[in-house]
């Protein structure tokens, strides 16, 4: 393959397609292949097709960006490949029906750098993410990738990178915002013939995928990030640690070693200097707990992932007891950047204790859902409306969870505040690794916090009490109060048992495990109160305590709903009201969803009595003028 | 504890496998779980018997194989079905409609998440995320992903790979 240079002054164009792990379960190889054969059979001089990682934006997925001109096509599939080739790669008119259209106006935006969704972020980590090939070095050093690292080999210290990184501000994107430098700082002057620099790339946290995407759209930043990281504590051996659900971020990181080794920015004596540097892949192996750093270390030891106490901190005894540093993924790919563009420059962005930018995993009840990265101290409003597009289907906000399981769910109230680490700790969350899932009126707080724990009980490795038989006990009273047997004095027991596995759990699992709990009791308590007092799923989401019924006044006997009934409990015939048999039904919503719109002849209520008949009667006659 | 399948794999044949899955390690303790992802690849479980050579291997008790095994969610100890269907409940596809996808999932196998088929054709299982969160609700067929999944799509998806044989 050729390699594409953009440049305005020939006719030469590149097409090229998105194949992060979204886009290609669109199909988007497929397209790769198409679009290839597609022009070589109408024989087109100057395209060049390539494809790129991630771009973010996987909602729209498959997507594709022609450049240099920057048009981009959303929603490509197969069967569109003739025509972007023919009308837009040959006679130059770009392919308008598969512009992105915007969910607020609805109106076709055609170039990339217009869509708001791009246009307001601002883009360090994922820099490159989508915008080159990730297989191949060279994109990489064309936009001056691996010129920080030779810069550093050649005329910075070890300490004045530390220093540097300081002065940045950068914190650790892997949660807890420990700042960089620092970490660094205990390494370097921990005693040991030996010392590991460690990526952590577990990203367990579900709704999070933004480590994922930089290692498949950008793995040399990571790389390069990485080895500077090692250069400065003085490590000689490299572990990068990838949950083995990303097989293809694991493939393109093993690839980039593999080239960065060939072209002696790892091995021994990178760049002619002295020091040297060996990374090696370790594949998680399906533990959410190995994401904590002790519990990592003993994985790649090769023991079970369990964590122990600190201290000692692995900066003085990590992996089989050397000097460790470990770091995340965006934590990494950020130095080269700041080595490159200065720390000035770095610490310019963002609010005074949380400087740089925020990656986030915009994702659940959004418009447009997908990878963002905005400046620290950004008000959520802006992200939700603006970049996110806002709620689809005219739906209520209700709430944003941030920091995963470790995190809290907060109001419309803090829709206003600024997010960077102080606040979003203030209000009882965290930035955690940066998902962001948006919710509304029809998500049911209580379920959420439900959801949360069986997802911590069922990750907790059993290691102390609090957190093993803490979150067991926190997680039954969740069950009940969903299913409608809640006691009024779950309440306090449920804020009371969150406070004590906070305090008393051994690792940062544990003691964060409670907060979808304490979040959704300080800023929802209504919504626990009223599955508790009243029976009632104010979301009408908690299958237990909801119920459907067909209006008599709006059924037209059609009889689609009894078809489709999976239980065969509705009761109809022709021209017949129908009726659901309560005893019968397991509340599964088919009916609902499949009732033509032009009757709504079904409602879903809950804690409610609706007055139905109790056997079909004949559908009342509408008249002439009305039915039409 | 986990019972360990009862399996009609010969020990010759779990003898050889695991003697070419070892020439590719130096016999480190550090070297198991690597050890284990090859050895669950090719016999789509890690059957009982090569708990024992691997133990004999890198020179650890059995148990401890047996207790990092059963640590790690990866590794299985009966035979998965061939094909591997996994219905991601992260929370983005949670909070939008992941359990009904499952419940649908399940009615159409006629198996629960966790089970295999009786013909040993699919193993239906959870992943607590699958990292393909903006394209909810999710689930994956081997090594296929399949996005904004509904419960209508369930049939088209399962049927796609039933035709794909
Ligand atoms: C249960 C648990 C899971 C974690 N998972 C991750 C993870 O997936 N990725 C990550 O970078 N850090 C994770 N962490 C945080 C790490 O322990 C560690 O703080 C982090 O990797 C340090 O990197 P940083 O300084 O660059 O933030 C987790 C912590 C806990 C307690």
């Amino acid at each position: 393959m050729t390699r594409a240079k953009p440049s305005n002054g020939n006719k030469e164009r590149t097409i090229y397609v998105c194949q992060g792990t979204g886009c290609i379960s669109g199909k988007s190889f497929e397209i790769t292949e198409a679009l290839k054969k597609a022009v070589k059979e109408q024989g087109l001089q100057g395209v060049n097709i390539d494809f790129t990682g991630c771009h973010g934006f996987c909602e729209q997925g498959p997507v594709a960006i022609v450049e240099p001109e920057g048009i981009f096509y959303a929603h490509v599939t197969v069967a569109d490949v003739p025509e972007i080739v023919e009308s837009h790669l040959r006679d130059g008119k770009p392919v308008e029906r598969l512009f992105y259209k915007d969910p607020v106006s609805g109106e076709a935006i055609p170039y990339h750098k217009d869509i708001k969704f791009y246009s307001m972020q601002q883009r360090i980590v994922l820099r490159n993410c989508g915008r080159l090939n990730p297989e191949r070095i060279e994109d990489y050093m064309a936009v001056g990738g691996y010129e920080s690292l030779k810069k550093v080999l050649k005329e910075i210290t070890p300490e004045q990178v530390i220093d540097e990184v300081k002065r940045s501000g950068l914190r650790g994107r892997g949660g807890a915002g420990f700042p960089t430098g620092t970490k660094w700082e205990f390494c370097h002057n921990a005693v040991g013939d030996q010392k590991y620099m460690i990526c952590n790339a577990d990203e367990g946290d579900p709704g999070a995928f933004m480590d994922r995407s930089t290692m498949e759209g950008d793995p040399h930043t990571v790389i390069e990030g990485m080895t500077i990281a090692a250069y400065a504590i003085g490590a000689s051996e490299g572990y990068i640690y990838i949950r083995a659900e990303y097989p293809l971020a694991v493939k393109r990181v093993r690839l980039a070693i593999q080239q960065a080794e060939e072209k002696g920015f790892l091995g021994d004596k990178i760049q002619g200097s002295d020091f040297s540097l060996h990374i090696h892949v370790k594949e998680g192996a399906g533990a959410f707990v190995c994401g904590e750093e002790t519990a990592l270390l003993a994985s790649i030891e090769g023991k079970r992932g369990m964590p122990r106490p600190r201290p000692p901190f692995p900066a003085n005894s990590g992996l089989w007891g050397k000097p460790t540093t470990i770091n995340n993924v965006k934590s990494l790919a950020t130095v080269p950047v700041i080595i490159d563009k200065g720390t000035e420059w770095y610490a310019s962005t963002g609010t005074e204790k949380s400087k740089g930018t925020c990656v986030f995993a915009l994702t659940g009840k959004i418009a447009n859902s997908g990878l963002i990265e905005v400046p620290m101290g950004i008000p959520l409003r802006k992200i939700i409306y603006e970049i996110g597009g806002g709620i689809p289907g005219n739906k209520k906000f209700k709430a944003v969870q941030t920091g995963g399981p470790s995190g809290g769910c907060l109001p419309e109230s803090f829709l206003d505040q600024s997010v960077d680490y102080e606040s979003l700790a203030a209000a009882g969350s965290m930035m955690g690794s940066g998902g962001m899932v948006v919710m509304d009126e029809e998500t049911c707080m209580v379920d959420v916090a439900r959801y949360f724990l069986s997802f911590t009980q069922a990750e907790s490795c059993g290691k102390c009490v609090p957190c093993r038989i803490g979150t067991k006990q926190m997680l039954d009273i969740l069950e009940r109060i969903c299913q409608g047997e809640g006691r009024p004095e779950d309440i306090p027991l449920l804020q009371q048992l969150g406070e004590q596995i906070k305090a008393g759990s051994l690792c940062g699992l544990g003691q964060t495990a409670p907060n979808p709990v304490l979040t959704t009791l300080r800023y929802f308590r209504d919504e626990y109160e009223a599955h508790i007092n009243e029976k009632r799923c104010p979301a009408l989401s908690c299958t237990k305590l909801i119920s459907f019924y067909i209006l008599p006044d709006k059924c037209q006997g059609c009889g689609i709903c009894a078809r489709e009934c999976p239980t065969e409990c509705i009761a109809g015939g022709k021209r017949m009201v129908h009726v659901i048999d309560q005893e019968k039904c397991v509340r599964c919503g088919t009916c609902l969803e499949v009732c033509p719109e032009r009757f709504s002849a079904i409602i879903k209520v809950s804690a409610e009595e609706v007055d139905v008949p109790s056997e079909p009667i004949p559908v009342k006659e509408k008249p002439k003028a009305a039915a039409a | 504890m986990i019972p360990l399948a009862k399996d009609n794999l010969t020990k010759a044949d779990v003898q050889d496998k695991l003697k070419e899955i070892f020439s590719h390690y130096q016999g480190d303790k550090q070297e198991l779980i690597p050890i284990l992802q090859e050895t669950q690849e090719n016999f789509r479980y890690v059957p009982a018997a090569a708990m024992r050579e691997i133990a004999r291997f890198l020179r650890m008790p059995e148990s401890t194989i047996y207790g990092v095994s059963t640590f790690y969610a990866q590794f299985k100890l009966t035979p998965l079905g061939k094909k591997l269907i996994r219905v991601c409940r992260g929370t983005a596809c949670h909070v939008r409609g992941a359990s009904k996808v499952l419940a649908e999932v399940e009615k159409q196998l006629g198996i629960k998440a966790g089970q295999t088929s009786d013909d040993l054709e699919y193993t239906l299982e959870t992943v607590a995320c699958i990292g393909a969160c903006a394209l909810a609700p999710t689930m994956t067929i081997d090594n296929e992903t399949y996005g904004k999944m509904t419960t209508k799509k369930v049939a088209e998806v399962l049927g796609d790979t039933s035709k794909a044989e």
